[in-house]
């Protein structure tokens, strides 16, 4: 009984994730300027790692946890390069 | 049948409140991001996503796998920590990229306007000696310039 709550529970916020997700693609596809869609990136793979973790919690599996780290460092580097590019880009020309 | 861990029902009430509810707030980040109007309002809704909302879906995930396995897994807060260190730093990094690239705009629209008047100066300045060879040039060969004196004798 509980675990079935648990299950219907974990599927709405994989739900919620999911549509969070769409939201963040929607406003990188569309947004206006390049740092919007550096941000709206930044929130897609911040919402991508919540969903592997959330993934995690419903197999009872410790694997995934490994790819949401990896996600966490490699976006950290890739939001701070684009940053500095779209900061050194308009002074070097 | 649905993917869920079994785990004893105090432990899937916390679980699902605690998932259910970071869930919830990274939507509302999401949306926030969605719905604000400027660049500089739509920083701010994505730090509530990855400080409360993944604070919450960590500490689900603490509990179950620490239930499942009888014995305290924290390592979801190597996570968390990660990320509470690294998020304000790449977000400072990008406002300041966006501060800076509206300045050098606006310094460039400016420079660009001053051109524009600058050269509509020049234009004026250059249509007024043209009206005034025009009238010179009419009023040599209406009245009868001395052209040997203009152009030379011969």
């Amino acid at each position: 009984m509980s675990q079935a709550a648990l299950g219907y529970c974990l599927a709405a916020a994989q739900a919620l994730l999911a549509v969070a997700l769409f939201m963040c693609a929607y406003r990188l596809i569309r947004g206006p300027r390049a740092q919007d869609r550096v941000m709206a990136l930044d929130a897609l793979y911040m919402n991508g790692l919540l969903s592997i973790v959330m993934l995690g919690i419903r197999t009872g599996t410790q694997l995934y946890f490994e790819a949401a780290l990896v996600i966490a460092l490699t976006g950290f580097v890739s939001t701070s390069a684009v940053a500095k590019f779209l900061m050194r880009g308009e002074v070097i020309e | 049948m649905t993917l869920a861990p079994d785990l004893p029902p105090v432990a899937a009430l916390v679980v699902g409140v605690l998932a259910l509810g970071g869930a919830l707030v990274a939507m509302l980040g999401a949306m926030g991001l969605l719905r604000m109007r400027t660049f500089y309002d739509r920083v701010h809704p994505p730090t509530m996503t990855a400080s409360m909302g993944l604070a919450a879906i960590a500490l689900a995930s603490i509990v179950t796998s620490s239930v499942l396995g009888s014995r305290p897994v924290v390592h979801e807060f190597l996570l968390l920590f990660f990320v509470v260190l690294t998020l304000p730093v790449s977000m400072m990094l990008l406002a300041r990229a966006a501060i800076f690239r509206d300045r050098s705009e606006a310094y460039d629209a400016s420079m660009a306007a001053e051109a524009r008047a600058a050269a509509e100066e020049e234009a004026a300045a250059l249509a007024a000696a043209q009206e005034e060879a025009a009238a010179l040039a009419y009023r040599d060969r209406e009245l009868g310039g001395d052209d040997d004196a203009a152009y030379g004798a011969g």
